[in-house]
């Protein structure tokens, strides 16, 4: 009830304000001002470089645009969001309140998107995530301010599953993770997809965030004797496990899957632990796309560093928000006209082509994707134009 | 569970709560000795473990990296008793614990400079990279082995410095009674510059050894701090007796926590029952001996 009670009070407040900016004449703004995007991304700690990948994308686009977005020149606003929660009302509080920037784009980490969405929902700014994976982003918490051009966790989840489930091989799987809000929503996504074909779960096994001992669990996965594993961790977490997995004579006995996250960005790291394990996401190395080498030529060019799935998100956000903007003209006052416009776009993305959700999530392709050498190398489309779990479309009531 | 998994499992959880041992060591050792709560103890097993993959990488051998690291720990360590813990000595607990977290800081800013923040791995050395068959599935790394082997042979070594030898017998006695032994012509000051400098060489060493199996990544000092202060505080703070009973304790429960559900009817009951074994143990030991299990009465 008080939930409702405030999302009414957001509308209403969205409302009033953007009534009081229609009264500017638009024109004067349109030619006039340059458009405030505020970039609320981790800057520092271990997602940093997450962080600046976004930004680099995004900058990319904005560069390829000719440096305008509807006409108009950006400018920029800072906060490094330290990936910290607790610090994230009051870092998007100075974006909104106190810079009044047109835009925030953030962020990395779900954690801190959800106490972003909370913020924007209420003052209506435009709000684009470019990374954060959480369900209730566009389910529960959904809003028509709020804009995800990333992904949804269960998506990659549930594209795994849906690629095991037609395996013959493949009857009955042990899942591991950590148990926390990403760790339970590629489960539930891969147990959405592959249940359906009539396989079982053996066991559900979960170590509690962030713990990165492994053995008693890797012994618990050789007595049970799966066809196969699906495992979600990531970073540092990752890196051990796949190592552990492999040290414990598993891989070459029980074929591991996993969301792409299981596997970027710590190849180098892991080495020859990784070779053959097979993950989901909506993007992949040598995609072999004319789309993707221009992209990965440019962003090479501009930045000096190789791009990654992160560079192409902040990448799209930048592609959509100049469709939205185009349509307006650089009018960020008609912000409900510029919505349905990033709404009904098609964007060209170097991952292929999507396009939105009723809820605000990406409907794209989900790929499969095989470790071989430090690349995680395409292996095919594992679910064509995907949309957002059933579940979290029902509980997201935006209009 | 059949027999077989249990004693994999059995294995599983000494082996685990003997690498903890040689962390917390390090920790309960300096405390017990020098009353000093160093909360930076973490931040050194993170530096073990970043500089045997740069080491390692140096020298192209982990067998040159060992020595040149816990030599580089030590020298720290030397370092950091000159300059800074000197003057902590006769201050109150809490002003230990604000300077040594700024250290942590200080530490992951100046490893994210010096290395980045990538994950990164160490190989296991040549001669241990074998695997021993113990199902048709499940194979256990000499490595690991080898891990326990050398945390036990750290241990039977602490033992004898600290009660067969006229170092160990000054080390015990300056704790007991700083200013007594200062009174008798013996340098203290020196004695606590060797016990730091080991403190914090066994948390490298650990790193160290913990790093080809592990991972090398930002953060991983922090998650080994927690459970660190666990086992000092189950075992007793200060003893050395104490941090290798609850060392194992906590390596048990936390295995067999991770793999034991209670289960009625098909339901899991207290699905998060495996994250809580740890701190239900401490919760148990407190409430029977709030000193820990070897600790001193106040």
């Amino acid at each position: 009830m008080i939930k409702r009670r405030r999302f009414l009070k957001g509308v209403a407040a969205g409302a009033a304000v953007a009534g009081a900016e229609l009264a500017v004449p638009a024109l004067a703004l349109a030619q006039g001002a340059k458009i405030k995007v505020g970039l609320m991304l981790p800057y520092t700690g271990t997602y940093a470089p997450l962080g600046v990948a976004i930004e680099n994308g995004f900058r990319l686009a904005l560069q390829e645009a000719g440096g305008k977005f509807g006409g108009r020149e950006i400018e920029f606003f800072k906060v490094d969001d330290e990936s910290e929660p607790a610090k994230a009302t009051d870092n998007v509080n100075r974006l909104v309140n106190r810079d009044k920037v047109d835009v925030v784009l953030g962020t990395v980490h779900s954690g801190v998107a959800a106490a972003m969405i909370r913020v924007t929902r209420e003052s209506g700014t435009l709000h684009i995530i470019p990374n954060a994976g959480v369900g209730v982003a566009t389910g529960a918490l959904c809003a028509p301010n709020v804009i995800r051009t990333s992904f949804s966790n269960w998506q990659s989840g549930y594209a795994m599953g849906v690629v095991m489930s037609h395996r013959k091989n493949a009857k009955s799987v042990v899942t591991i993770t950590w148990r926390y809000a990403a760790g339970e929503e590629f489960v539930k996504g891969f147990k959405d997809g592959y249940l359906k074909g009539g396989g079982k779960i053996a066991k559900e096994l979960w170590v509690p965030f962030p713990n990165v001992e492994f053995q008693p669990l890797l012994t618990e996965i050789a007595a049970v004797k799966p066809d196969a594993v699906y495992a979600f961790f990531a970073g540092g977490g990752a890196a051990k496990f796949l190592r552990d997995y492999a040290q414990a004579g598993l891989k070459d006995k029980i074929p591991l899957v996993g969301p792409g996250f299981l596997t970027d960005g710590v190849l180098e790291a892991v080495g020859s632990a990784a070779q053959g394990v097979e993950t989901a996401l909506h993007y992949a190395d040598s995609l072999n796309t004319k789309r993707d080498k221009e992209f990965r030529l440019a962003y090479a060019k501009a930045f000096k560093l190789q791009p990654d799935v992160y560079a192409v998100q902040g990448y799209d956000s930048g592609l959509l928000l100049a469709a939205g903007l185009k349509a307006v003209n650089g009018d960020v006052s008609r912000k409900k006209e510029l919505i349905a416009a990033m709404e009904k776009a098609t964007v060209d993305s170097p991952r292929g082509k999507w396009r939105l959700s009723r809820a605000h999530n990406p409907i794209q392709d989900i790929y499969l994707r095989k470790v071989v050498g430090v690349e995680n190398k395409y292996s095919g489309v594992a679910v064509k134009a995907l949309d957002d779990d059933p579940a979290a479309m029902a509980a997201c009531k935006m209009r | 569970m059949d027999f077989h998994t249990f004693l994999i499992q059995l294995l599983n959880g000494v082996q685990y709560g003997l690498l903890l041992f040689l962390v917390a060591s390090g920790l309960t050792l300096v405390f017990g000795i020098m009353g000093i709560i160093n909360v930076a103890h973490g931040s050194f097993y993170m530096i073990g473990a970043y500089l045997a993959w740069w080491l390692a990488g140096r020298f192209d051998s982990f067998w040159i990296a060992l020595p040149a690291g816990i030599a580089l720990t030590a020298a720290i360590g030397v370092a950091l008793e000159t300059f800074i813990i000197r003057h902590l000595y006769d201050r109150d607990h809490l002003y230990q614990v604000l300077l040594t977290y700024g250290l942590i800081l200080v530490f992951e800013e100046t490893r994210s400079l010096l290395w980045g923040d990538d994950v990164r791995g160490v190989q296991i050395p040549e001669v241990l990279s074998a695997s021993i068959r113990l199902t048709e599935t499940l194979s256990y790394p000499v490595y690991r082995l080898w891990i326990s082997a050398v945390c036990l042979m750290v241990a039977g070594l602490m033992y004898w410095v600290l009660q067969k030898t006229r170092l160990g017998m000054i080390i015990r006695a300056g704790s007991f009674n700083r200013d007594m032994v200062q009174s008798l012509g013996i340098n203290v000051q020196l004695v606590y510059r060797i016990v730091f400098a080991a403190g914090i060489a066994l948390a490298g060493l650990a790193g160290m050894i913990a790093a080809p199996v592990s991972a090398v990544f930002p953060g991983m000092g922090n998650q080994v701090l927690i459970i660190c202060f666990v086992v000092i505080v189950i075992g007793g703070m200060g003893s050395v007796k104490g941090a290798m009973l609850a060392s194992l304790l906590i390596g048990l429960a936390d295995t067999f926590g991770k793999v034991i559900h209670l289960e009625a009817g098909g339901v899991r009951l207290l699905p998060e029952l495996s994250s809580m074994t740890v701190y239900l143990l401490m919760a148990i030991v407190l409430l029977w001996r709030p000193e820990g299990v070897f600790g001193r009465r106040p």
